[in-house]
């Protein structure tokens, strides 16, 4: 016989409560979910729409295990609470344990392989070769971005030629013709509906670029040049923030994407080769 | 006469040879129950510390420009918000989650639930809580030498965290101390390691094969293994992070480094390198953090539920599977670091394969339920809210788990909202299921039902309202790691949210209260315990409450059934202790079942 | 303690935990144990050998990424050639010490004294000659973090080296010491298995060292 001093008093209301609280938290969780109430901006490339593609079916296979989880949850609490019934003797099922292993393995590795296309299209493939091409230096705590100017060819860098206070950020190598054009400015300035390749590096520690309506994001690291690339294909002003830990002023590291139409872009390198 | 007939209840607490006098057994002990004892308190100790530092930050980011009185300069700068963040994280991950479940719980119950009278190395035991003891000394050390405590987050990202004080405040010795506390952390959990697994090998008393092991048994075995694995590969990196530190070599340090515009002298190491050979660690150090947790839920389920575990051979495979799975993903940190995106896609089919064996121990949890005869002890609740929590923060992680997803979400408050559930609660909640139901064992005494309850609602509640918010402060594009998001326009717009997650924040860390307090009235005032309060059927509930030295007072128990046997039908109880003999074993005398 | 009934205990259990029949640890005296096995010992070594095994492994995959670098900065540097009979001297030196435990369990102690104490003496010998060669590497001016190539040798000759000190000293207890609760078969298995996981160890170390030049 079950001890009575185990059976608690007023049982009802734990599993009550569970129950109440878990259909509450599943429905205030799904509604904010489908009301968009925190949605991120919207894409503005093509690739960016993949990425949210793969997003939404994420979230519908996983919001949809969430949604029977928990409230399979609160329905086993309060149903099969103690009211004095026996509880029945169940050491398992092999064929229930068969089916939930097969459709949870198909479900989430269907998922990572469905995944596939967004990563493989930014990652895998290379740009366009006409894509305009600028060079990210990030170092504690700015964004710095050069354009190969006329020639189309990045000047020699050299760090320790590096001297911000006098001029020379990047440590441009002042005897390479290539360098003499190049434009360094403060804000990423592209065309709209051009591929764009960025060259990423770092100067001191790992910091990171990302712009959210690209749905992009890619660590620079010190020693290495790590290449990305997207289309934009809206006009606006888009914040560039540093995602990495970098220091103390991480919080505050931050730039511009400017997407502009073709002719603005032209009329951007005509006045930065003027001020150079 | 027949020694196996006595009842578990005819158990003396007479101690049993044991060391006298107050250091010998409370302070310098082999006894693996005190030295269980020291790991609790010492996480204790941990996690108040832990949860003030986030306390600081909470509010920082809602009040940045409040003049705290205890900050140097009235006004908390951004070094100090990063410190705070890099130490919270450090302490909680090292400090709470590994020295709790495994350190605290599994020292002291592992023997008793094996049937063995210790650990198979007491000395060796003993060597282990003063190291970790002696890290957190050198660790709390950071905060008051000269430029504070590390800022480079619990994740020491190099170059950042080689470079020495050029890279920032804290930089210099805190930094340093902090690689030390890590190294010594990783001597004493290593000993530790070798305890649990050659301790679970070899002690197991006559009739305790591995398929009646308890589950919390199998998890701390298994983690055991983890820990054993990847506390080593942790300590290699610490080492080199050192010398990269004090004697210019260039593991990790590119060459042509420009900070703060001085060129750096190191030669062609690998930023990189760090991050794959920490979290080679790093991963299977959550799972070190969950898998205690998960065993003590599935042991506390059934024993409330008066039902086996559903599916233990299944649960037991899947303990060794999520262990085994968990040395293979650590490269789904580093999806944006630079990595061969290849390498991320394979990473990211691995990631997703052990959900797998996480969902089937949730299914496996419900099966549990479905059926039993559930009674809401405060063990309980916590145990059904681990459930509820590891739902939520298993599946967020889907998200992470793919590149392509996790380029929008990496480094966003989504997977701080994501880890905290699933470490910072989820994990937490076993600690705090394993507390209320091994109270009564480990001294003797009960601890209020009523105040148990009222902490679980209090903290149920508040850690969702804390971490849910925070899963779209993320997706909408919230950087985590910020000290101060007026900056930027958007980021500004979250407010409203923080403010919210914060007022959570203190009211969920107030209801903490309720537990310490009842934690230690009841050390002193609880109501005498029996020895099997629960009416549970594994090993410990025959021993005394609490236990002699011995564990069993020269009397060890046998096996004859497995861990989880409630309601079996045809007995005349609904529990069957694991020592009882069959009825059909004894021979004349009269058989004692365990009386209702 | 009711001692008879400890003792009635195990013998009904088969004297062994899981069935495997191991021999127990006679000690009860004080704070010991009542119920281990000396198997246990045994089975803890294997497991802090699996511990070292991976921090040396994470130490040679750090030399395996830090050499495959693309930018070509990688000196090969020159090994000192005492090494060689440094190597030699620690295979040795796991000869003698098989030897000795034959010795010990074929019941010649004098004979398995005589040969740990050669084992010992080799070991140091190695252990003067590591750094001798460490002396050599100075003297061409490569130190600590003058290249890649020179930080992994003192790395991996300096983390192998402190293990080879423990094992020194675990020789030496083991020697000159009577354990309480091991006995001597496990007492020196344990410390054989130590030895000779360092030999081998030794001998990937080495075996890098040379392939890389």
């Amino acid at each position: 016989m079950v001890s009575s001093r185990l059976r608690s008093r007023g049982s009802a209301s734990p599993a009550l409560l569970l129950a109440i609280f878990l259909c509450l938290f599943v429905a205030v969780t799904v509604y904010v979910f489908v009301a968009q109430l925190y949605p991120a901006p919207p894409p503005i490339s093509q690739d960016a729409v993949l990425v949210d593609r793969q997003y939404d079916l994420t979230l519908y296979v996983t919001g949809s295990a969430f949604v029977l989880a928990q409230l399979g949850l609160a329905y086993a609490v309060l149903r099969f609470r103690d009211r004095g019934q026996r509880a029945s003797f169940l050491r398992g099922n092999i064929a229930l344990e068969v089916l939930w292993t097969s459709v949870t393995l198909l479900a989430f590795v269907g998922l990572g392989i469905l995944g596939r296309n967004a990563w493989a299209g930014v990652r895998f493939t290379p740009p366009a070769p006409d894509a305009v091409q600028v060079e990210v230096t990030t170092n504690q705590f700015i964004y710095t971005f050069r354009y190969p100017g006329a020639d189309g060819k990045f000047g020699r860098l050299d760090p320790s030629l590096v001297n911000a206070p006098a001029g020379n950020p990047l440590g441009i190598d002042p005897n390479d013709p290539a360098g003499r054009d190049d434009i360094v400015v403060s804000d990423l300035t592209v065309p709209v509906d051009r591929p764009v390749e960025l060259l990423l590096r770092s100067q001191d520690v790992i910091h990171n670029f990302f712009v959210r309506e690209l749905r992009l994001q890619q660590d620079t690291v010190p020693g290495m040049i790590i290449p990305v690339h997207f289309t934009p294909n809206r006009i606006g002003q888009y914040e560039i923030v540093c995602t990495q830990l970098c220091g103390l002023g991480h919080g505050t590291m931050h730039s511009h994407l400017n997407v502009v139409s073709q002719s603005d872009y032209d009329g951007f390198l005509k006045r930065q080769a003027l001020v150079q | 006469m027949s020694s196996q007939s006595r009842a578990a209840d005819d158990l003396t607490r007479a101690p049993s040879g044991g060391p006298q006098g107050f250091l010998r057994r409370y302070v310098f002990s082999t006894d693996h129950k005190v030295i269980g004892l020291q790991y609790f308190f010492l996480a204790l100790v941990a996690v108040t510390v832990g949860t003030i530092l986030s306390l600081l930050m909470r509010f920082h980011l809602v009040w940045p420009a409040a003049h705290l009185p205890f900050v140097p300069g009235g006004i908390m700068t951004p070094e100090q918000y990063l410190a705070l963040i890099t130490m919270h994280g450090t302490i909680m991950v090292f400090f709470v989650l590994t020295a709790a479940p495994q350190s605290a719980f599994g020292n002291y119950l592992l023997p008793l639930q094996i049937g063995a009278s210790d650990m198979a190395f007491p000395r060796l035991n003993m060597l282990s809580f003063w190291l970790t003891l002696l890290a957190f000394v050198v660790m709390m050390a950071a905060f008051v030498v000269p430029g504070g405590a590390p800022i480079s987050g619990w994740t020491a990202y190099t170059p950042l965290s080689g470079l020495g004080e050029i890279a920032g405040p804290g930089e210099g010795m805190g930094q340093s101390l902090w690689a030390f506390s890590i190294l010594i952390f990783c001597v004493g959990s290593l000993l530790g390691s070798i305890n649990f697994i050659a301790t679970t090998i070899d002690m197991r008393a006559p009739g305790m094969t591995l398929m009646r092991l308890p589950l919390t048994v199998w998890a701390w075995f298994v983690t055991a293994i983890l820990s054993l694995l990847a506390f080593a590969v942790l300590f290699a990196a610490g080492i080199l992070l050192v010398l990269d530190r004090v004697a210019g070599t260039s593991f990790f340090m590119p060459a042509g480094l420009v900070v703060n515009g001085v060129l750096q002298t190191n030669g062609g190491g690998s930023p990189l390198l760090w991050q794959h050979l920490f979290w080679f660690f790093g991963h299977p150090e959550v799972y070190i953090a969950i898998l205690p947790g998960m065993g003590v839920v599935s042991h506390i389920l059934a024993n409330f539920s008066r039902k086996p575990v559903f599916g233990y051979r299944a649960m037991a495979f899947a303990i060794c599977a999520i262990g085994f799975l968990g040395f293979l993903v650590w490269g789904h940190h580093m999806f944006v670091s630079g990595m061969n995106p290849y390498s991320g896609l394979t990473f990211s089919l691995l990631t997703v394969s052990i959900g797998v064996p996480s969902a089937v121990k949730t299914f496996n949890w419900l099966g549990t339920l479905w059926g039993g005869r559930i009674q809401f002890h405060s063990p309980m609740l916590f145990a059904i809210g681990f459930v509820s929590f590891f739902v939520t923060g298993g599946l967020s992680g889907i998200f992470l788990a793919q590149p392509a997803v996790d380029t929008t979400l990496h480094a966003t408050y989504y997977v701080v909202a994501h880890f905290h559930i699933v470490m910072g609660v989820a994990a937490i909640f076993g600690i705090l299921a394993a507390t209320y139901y091994w109270f009564p064992k480990m001294f003797g005494r009960s601890m209020d039902e009523s105040l148990g309850k009222i902490h679980f609602w209090l903290t149920f509640v508040g850690v969702y309202c804390i971490f849910m918010p925070m899963h779209f402060v993320g997706i909408a594009g919230g950087i985590r790691r910020y000290a101060d998001s007026t900056g930027v326009a958007y980021l500004a717009g979250f407010q409203p949210l923080h403010r919210f997650m914060t007022i959570a924040a203190f009211v969920t860390a107030a209801a903490q209260l309720v537990f310490f307090y009842n934690l230690f009235w009841s050390l002193r005032r609880g109501a005498p315990a029996a020895v099997n309060p629960w009416n549970a059927t594994t090993l410990e509930w025959v021993a005394a409450s609490p236990p002699p030295t011995d564990n069993f007072g020269g009397r060890f128990p046998r096996v004859y059934r497995g861990p989880y046997e409630y309601s079996v039908p045809g007995a005349e109880t609904d529990f069957l202790p694991q020592n009882i003999p069959p009825v059909s074993d004894t021979t004349g005398s009269t058989e004692q079942r365990h009386a209702g | 303690m009711p001692v008879d009934t400890v003792a009635e205990l195990l013998q009904r259990g088969g004297g062994g935990h899981s069935g495997n029949g191991a021999p127990f640890g006679s000690g009860r005296e004080g704070n010991d144990n009542p119920g281990t096995p000396q198997r246990v010992y045994v089975t803890g070594m294997i497991l802090a050998l699996g511990g070292i095994l991976m921090f040396f492994m994470a130490l040679i995959s750090a030399w395996v990424v830090r050499r495959g670098f693309p930018n070509g900065d990688w000196q090969p540097i020159e090994l000192p050639r005492i090494l060689w009979l440094n190597t030699l001297i620690l295979a040795a030196s796991s000869f003698t010490l098989a030897r000795s435990r034959r010795c010990l369990v074929a019941g010649r102690d004098a004979d398995h004294r005589h040969w740990w104490g050669v084992t010992a003496a080799l070991g140091a010998f190695f252990l003067v000659g590591q750094i001798l060669a460490w002396r050599q590497m100075l003297a061409t001016g490569l130190f600590l973090a003058t290249n890649p190539a020179s930080s992994f040798f003192y790395l991996f000759t300096a983390a192998h080296g402190l293990h080879v000190l423990g094992g020194m000293a675990a020789l030496l207890v083991v020697g000159l010491r009577s354990t309480r609760r091991l006995t001597l078969e496990t007492a020196t298995r344990v410390a054989a298995l130590y030895w000779h996981f360092l030999g081998g160890l030794w001998l990937l170390i080495f075996a890098i060292l040379v392939v890389e030049r």
